[in-house]
């Protein structure tokens, strides 16, 4: 009896160190490809494959973007401060191969590349790209919400007339809906792969494609570690682009900034992406290391004094603040120069350009004049998941404020509160706050963030003028007789009544030691397809 | 059953109240936690309609005391919820990370107790001799530094400086794959696979970090170690083994070094799970996938789920580290019985 089962025990532990065995890779397969490989080392942790789903964090929209086609995507230009941007005037085709919009701007019709293949060779059809959309406006949450911004709400929108046509009916014509189906969130996936592991309770298919992606993009994720890396494999037979020059692409993650200083400046990896001012500035002065300082299109780190706070109610108390603040030191101190300021403009409104600097600037004897009021107290709130900018801010505005009899006490709040207090509940009398957005027109900022009620007017505005003109201008063209009128009226507004006092705009810093072609992206996360060895 | 088993036994239903107050106490205590969920993970530009179905999908918008049955309930099929932060089911993030805390710790601890305690005896045998001094500087300057700072100037020294060091870049290069997963120890599944090359690559990623451990893990270890063999060098039945003409090394091995052998085991026992909570900056440092980065992220989104299962899976480690420590006292000392 004892024997048989040490026999069986023997077998068994045999089996399994033999069935360990068998994968007898011990190094990645790519390997012995010299430069077909790149390392990039960021802060951040991919928390889903799919974009899609409830609760995927803003790292994971880099798989969306390099493992997945869209029908269009954006052009490239050179950007401000070095390097790549896309460019969000010129649209290009992805999937598509072409594509017509009706006169009255309510249908657009696409043609999809007949040669476009999924990685399992099934050819790209307009019923993957119908139920793809089908699948983005029904989620719910951020996808849902980013596809409404450019008129995308129901599934009846969308149609597949045969299997290279697809068509989108719109309820308005909007000057929005061509650029929004070039952000991350309307990509194209496998439909049938989807379908065959969707079910009853998941007829999306969400728990499949979360660890499993299913597209026709340039790279594939042959692995991914959670909390490690994701590794990315090229797609030999992508026709969404010109083809990358890196066969495999190493994401690590590496929480702490300064070991992914040391690890790009010994050039162990090729990129490190999204790193802080302070290293960029200091890496900038560095031989080997290149370093692009995009600043961020159509967003603004801005002061916010909260309507709801009876003090801001008057609008000298908030030109006040904007006469108080030390702008060039909170720009050394907390960008490290980084970035575009956005203080000292002209103060007549010429032209529509975004984002542009304020009228005021540092003027301690015109913040005395306008604050003539007695003094009073106000916190002064922060994030601390984003204390690296806002706490030397604050305290340089605290010092400031003390000057003209505003008594500031910092506030921090941790990040899960930050969310709720500030632009759910908009609680916070005043704060700072740091909104961006994705489609690069100054009415699209003014939408979300001086409208009333809307999530990122995190100080309670409400002017019924912006209202209407925000309406009325959202959708129409940039060429529109009224377009520029209306934008140049909105700008007078919003320096006049300062619900949002803009301080400047924060640039993206990357650091790179043997690679190029690094290009800018409104959505803020990396673009593995166009990178290149420096020698190239 | 012998009265060995009987103790265990005895022991583990001991902890059966524990654990029960452990999952209350977590339950109750990550709810009063201050922030809402539902509105972080709605993510950026969402509307108060996204934010109620997310709350609706995370079971928050039931009762509390629902919440908490529906979360024994599922405690008892073995469900530890799904962690928002990471995407994945609890049970897969601690099978994946405690594994990585516990190899870093025991490494670590391992080297830590193979300097700090013959540094603690040579200290206790020549009290005020360079020896001693030494003993006393080194655990000054290991306990007095933070570990991040050590970590920081291992690596720029090892790593940045001098190159010896492997990139900090956790618990592999990118140029190996971790090996099959057995028992999610990097150095033990290697071996198992018979891939030396990987194990040789795993070990010398834990270097570095686990040395920065040890720095700081030497200080207590050394210091209780020099502590226990003085007061043992000076009791009376080694002046009756001395008297008796014994050789000084039974003296102090045999009889010394063994009663000061309790009270090392039971600051170990508390450096081990000390550790294993405070390693949070090393493991940041380098980018180390523990379980007290994920524990530390998953507390400042309140990710609900993913608390609970770290202070469970916490609270029985602390049982069965309890339960080593009492069986090693009773090997150390058979005065201590197994009762």
């Amino acid at each position: 009896m004892t024997d048989t089962s040490r026999r069986t025990f023997l077998k068994l532990t045999g089996g399994t160190v033999g069935a360990a065995m068998l994968p007898f890779l011990k190094t990645m397969p790519a390997q012995a490809q010299s430069g077909g490989r790149i390392v990039v080392v960021s802060g951040q942790t991919i928390n889903s494959l799919d974009l899609h789903r409830t609760g995927t964090n803003r790292a994971s929209y880099q798989v969306a973007v390099n493992c997945y086609d869209r029908l269009v995507s954006f052009g490239t230009k050179d950007a401000p401060g070095g390097g790549l941007s896309y460019d969000y005037d010129v649209i290009e085709p992805e999937l598509a191969e072409s594509w017509t919009i009706s006169d009255d701007g309510l249908t657009m019709t696409f043609k999809i590349k007949p040669d476009a293949t999924f990685w399992d060779g099934r050819k790209v059809t307009a019923a993957d790209v119908k139920w793809s959309f089908d699948r983005a406006v029904s989620a719910g949450g951020f996808p849902t919400v980013q596809m409404k911004a450019g008129g995308l709400v129901r599934p009846d929108q969308f149609e597949a007339v045969d299997d290279e046509t697809f068509v989108i009916t719109l309820d308005k014509p909007s000057k929005l809906t061509l650029p929004d189906l070039a952000v991350p969130v309307p990509f194209i996936i496998n439909s049938e792969e989807a379908k065959a592991n969707a079910t009853e309770d998941d007829p999306w298919a969400m728990e499949y494609l979360h660890t499993t992606p299913a597209g026709s993009g340039a790279f594939k994720v042959v692995r991914w570690d959670q909390g490690q890396q994701p590794v990315y494999e090229r797609n030999d037979t992508w026709v969404g682009g010109p083809l990358p020059s890196f066969e495999q692409v190493i994401v690590r993650e590496v929480p702490s900034p300064a070991t992914r200083r040391a690890l790009v400046e010994r050039g162990d990896v090729q990129m490190s992406f999204n790193i802080p001012n302070k290293d960029a500035s200091e890496l900038a002065e560095m031989d080997g290391v290149d370093v692009y300082s995009t600043p961020i299109e159509n967003c603004i780190h801005c002061l916010c004094p909260n309507f709801n706070f009876e003090p801001f109610q008057d609008a000298n108390v908030r030109k006040a603040l904007a006469y108080a603040i030390p702008y060039e030191a909170i720009f050394q101190t907390a960008a490290y120069g980084r970035g575009a300021p956005m203080w000292g403009g002209e103060a007549e409104i010429t032209d529509t350009a975004w984002p542009r600097k304020s009228p005021f600037m540092t003027d301690m004897t015109k913040a005395k004049e306008h604050m003539a009021a007695s003094g009073f107290e106000v916190p002064l709130s922060i994030s601390l998941g984003l204390a690296d900018w806002m706490e030397p801010t604050a305290l340089l505005m605290q010092e400031a404020f003390a000057e003209i009899g505003i008594k500031a006490e910092i506030e921090k709040i941790p990040g899960a509160n930050w969310r709720s207090a500030a632009l759910v509940e908009k609680r916070l009398p005043l704060h700072l706050e740091n909104f961006g957005g994705w489609l690069n027109t100054p009415d699209y900022y003014f939408f979300w963030a001086y409208k009333h009620g809307h999530l990122f007017n995190s100080s309670n505005y409400l002017n019924e003028e912006i209202e209407q003109l925000v309406d009325s201008t959202l959708h129409i063209p940039m060429d529109d007789p009224a377009y520029a009128p209306n934008i140049k009226r909105m700008f007078e507004i919003a320096f006049e009544d300062l619900p949002r006092i803009p301080l400047w705009q924060p640039a993206l810093n990357v650091a790179m030691n043997g690679a190029s072609g690094y290009e800018f992206w409104f959505h803020r996360q990396l673009d593995v397809r166009p990178l290149t060895t420096a020698t190239t | 059953m012998n009265a060995r088993t009987k103790m265990i036994l005895g022991r583990m239903a001991q902890a059966i109240p524990v654990v029960m107050g452990v999952v209350v106490i977590s339950f109750l205590l990550t709810r009063a936690l201050p922030g809402d969920p539902a509105a972080y993970f709605a993510g950026p530009a969402a509307d108060e309609a996204s934010i109620a179905e997310i709350r609706e999908a995370l079971g928050l918008d039931k009762p509390l005391f629902q919440q908490f049955f529906l979360y024994v309930g599922d405690l008892a099929r073995g469900d530890l919820g799904t962690s928002l932060t990471t995407g994945q089911t609890v049970m897969s993030d601690l099978a994946a990370r405690l594994p990585a805390s516990l190899e870093l710790t025991l490494v670590a601890l391992l080297l830590s107790c193979a300097i700090a305690i013959p540094l603690g005896v040579l200290a206790a045998t020549r009290p005020g001799t360079w020896v001693d001094h030494l003993c006393r500087v080194l655990v000054t300057a290991g306990v007095s530094m933070p570990t991040f700072f050590t970590g920081i100037v291992l690596i720029y020294v090892f790593y940045y400086l001098a190159g010896l060091a492997p990139s900090p870049l956790g618990r592999l290069d990118f140029i190996y794959l971790s090996p099959p997963h057995v028992t999610g120890f990097y150095l033990i599944d290697a071996a198992l696979a018979g891939d030396w090359e990987t194990w040789f690559g795993a070990l010398k990623q834990l270097i570095l970090p686990a040395t920065t451990l040890a720095l700081f893990t030497l200080a207590p270890i050394a210091r209780m170690t020099r502590a226990a063999m003085l007061s043992a060098l000076s009791s009376d039945f080694i002046r009756t083994a001395r008297a008796a003409g014994l050789g000084s090394r039974k003296v102090l091995y045999g009889y010394a070094f063994r009663n000061a052998l309790l009270p090392v085991v039971t600051t170990l026992g508390m450096v081990f799970s000390f550790t294993l909570g405070a390693n949070v900056l090393v493991e940041k440092v380098f980018a180390w996938p523990g379980i007290g980065s994920y524990a530390v992220e998953a507390l400042v989104v309140s990710d609900y789920a993913a608390v609970q299962g770290f202070v469970l899976a916490m609270a029985l480690l602390f049982v069965a580290l309890n339960l080593v420590i009492d069986i090693a006292y009773a090997l150390i000392d058979p005065r201590i019985g197994l009762n």
